[in-house]
């Protein structure tokens, strides 16, 4: 059996292991977009000290040692799904029995008045970070377009470098996606501590080829750097050409299979039903849920039947800030706070018959991990927690976890 | 050469449980499960955060930050993201102190 991955991203990369962990010991062939070993994303908003480091997933020669033929520089062109082929653009075609996308999603362009604005930056890629971090320096004036995750945490950073950091947020309030807005707020405030300058709720009216940005209000911001972070794109096309069906991302079963048996999608690029939550499709862009799905759709490929069914799980690191998110607090009703010290506190999100759908925290350092690691644990068993013990942070959470039904 | 240095008081770690110990600008993780103790490198092999800030289920600690694990008896990394194994280090104990031999 032959089997071949698109995308060398966390995805792809983890599916590729999980078939030699599994004991497969066929062909796999790794189609890699970029000319660098396959390396880690979250380090690339974060540098260290030394600057961007690029990290190789699973280590330096984890890949040669596993017997994977990685394919770099390549893209893939397009499937041939009588011939079961993929034809990439080095002109190579390669056979397979089945097929992972793992494509994952690219970031949204700024458009403004209908046009592509060609001053906008992006964090995406290793090159990306390099080129962004390699010229943030002192007095350097940054503007960021959008209060997400990727915005937030470049902010964090360049404040670090003394970079004057300036961020737009178009909708009434950073974070308006993932994040409650108490949690928002407290993020807000310590970026401004550091010096962040944010205008929220306003649109940007123009950006001028010198990176003058207006806003509608008037207001002008010089920049030398313009970066947007606003939301990504799922990497659909290869599927959508080959007539896979789509919705939201590449539609696939629990299995995380496409609509053709012999092909599956995984990571950022599917959407999947999601048994914890009424089976709803939903596309997750996360770093986990990028490695639990390629190691999901590894077994899936050898011929296992479970369904995908982890807890969406996402973290944010600014400053000394970890935020962390377990589940998906859509359909919650109620929120319960558990103050764990003064700066640290849990957000618990229940749906109307007591269910524990999501929890969110925000703390110095780990000190939230491991409520939030329990809290996981309690989405995943469906439990109904006692409030009271939620509310109460001298209680410990891990002995809900025998008595959870 | 080794020698064994008193770490702690076996009582300071709780059952199942982790705690963080410092000696000679080096960090270790110490556990306990079912009256028998361990003793780690402290700092996670994937990206140095702080292992007795993790979870410890059954042998297995868990980081608090990219959820990597290990087998805290023998050091073994489990599966994504970590790929590297944790250092191990004996412990004995005398008198309701925990020793851990360190090179």
């Amino acid at each position: 059996m032959r089997i071949v991955i698109i995308g060398a991203g966390e995805c792809g990369v983890r599916a590729s292991l999980a078939l030699r962990e599994q004991g497969f010991d066929g062909a796999i062939d790794l189609v890699n977009g970029e000319a660098h070993i396959p390396y880690e994303r979250p380090p690339l908003s974060k540098p260290s000290a030394d600057g961007v480091a690029l990290k190789p997933i699973g280590g330096t020669d984890r890949l040669l040692e596993d017997r994977i033929a990685l394919h770099s520089d390549s893209i893939a062109l397009s499937i041939d799904r009588d011939a079961r082929e993929v034809a990439l653009s080095n002109h190579e075609r390669l056979p397979y029995d089945k097929l992972l996308i793992a494509t994952g999603a690219r970031p949204r362009p700024l458009v403004l008045n209908g046009n592509d604005v060609p001053q906008a930056r992006y964090l995406r890629s290793y090159d990306d970070a390099k080129a962004l971090y390699d010229v943030i320096s002192p007095d350097f004036r940054l503007t960021i377009l959008g209060g997400g995750f990727i915005g937030l945490e470049i902010a964090a950073e360049a404040r670090k470098y003394g970079a004057i950091v300036t961020l737009i947020e178009s909708a009434p309030r950073i974070l308006g996606r993932a994040v409650p807005a108490s949690l928002a707020a407290k993020i807000e405030a310590r970026h401004r501590m550091a010096g962040v300058t944010f205008h929220i709720g306003k649109a940007i009216a123009s950006v001028s080829a010198a990176r003058m940005i207006t806003l509608e209000d008037g207001t002008e911001i010089p920049s030398d750097v313009v970066l947007a972070g606003i939301g990504s794109l799922p990497n659909i096309e290869l599927a959508q050409k080959a007539e896979l069906t789509i919705g939201n991302g590449i539609a696939v079963n629990g299995m995380l299979q496409t609509s053709d048996p012999a092909i599956y999608a995984a990571g950022d690029c599917c959407s999947f039903p999601h048994p914890l939550y009424d089976n709803k499709h939903i596309r997750i862009e996360s770093w986990r849920a990028a490695q639990e799905q390629g190691d999901h759709a590894a077994k899936a490929m050898l011929g296992s039947t479970d369904a995908y069914q982890a807890v969406p799980w996402f973290w944010s690191d600014q400053y000394d800030l970890t935020l962390q998110i377990a589940g998906l607090a859509m359909d919650a009703t109620e929120e319960i706070e558990r103050k764990i010290d003064e700066q640290a506190s849990i957000l618990f999100h229940l749906a109307a018959d007591g269910r524990l759908l999501a929890a969110s925290g925000l703390g110095i350092g780990n000190s939230i991990a491991r409520d939030i690691r329990f809290a996981e644990m309690l989405i995943a068993k469906r439990a109904k927690p006692d409030k009271t013990f939620l509310a109460d942070p001298a209680f410990k959470l891990k002995s809900l976890l025998s008595s959870a039904v | 050469m080794t020698q064994w240095i008193k770490a702690c008081k076996t009582d300071d770690i709780p059952d199942e449980d982790v705690i963080r110990f410092d000696h000679d600008n080096k960090t270790y993780a110490l556990y306990r499960k079912d009256d028998q103790f361990f003793a780690t490198d402290g700092l996670c092999t994937h990206e140095s955060v702080h292992l007795a800030d993790g979870l410890v289920m059954d042998y297995t600690i868990e980081c608090p930050k990219h959820n990597g694990r290990f087998d805290y008896r023998t050091g073994a990394a489990k599966g994504a993201p970590v790929c590297i194994n944790l250092k191990t280090y004996p412990t004995k104990i005398e008198n309701d102190d925990l020793f851990i031999e360190l090179a």
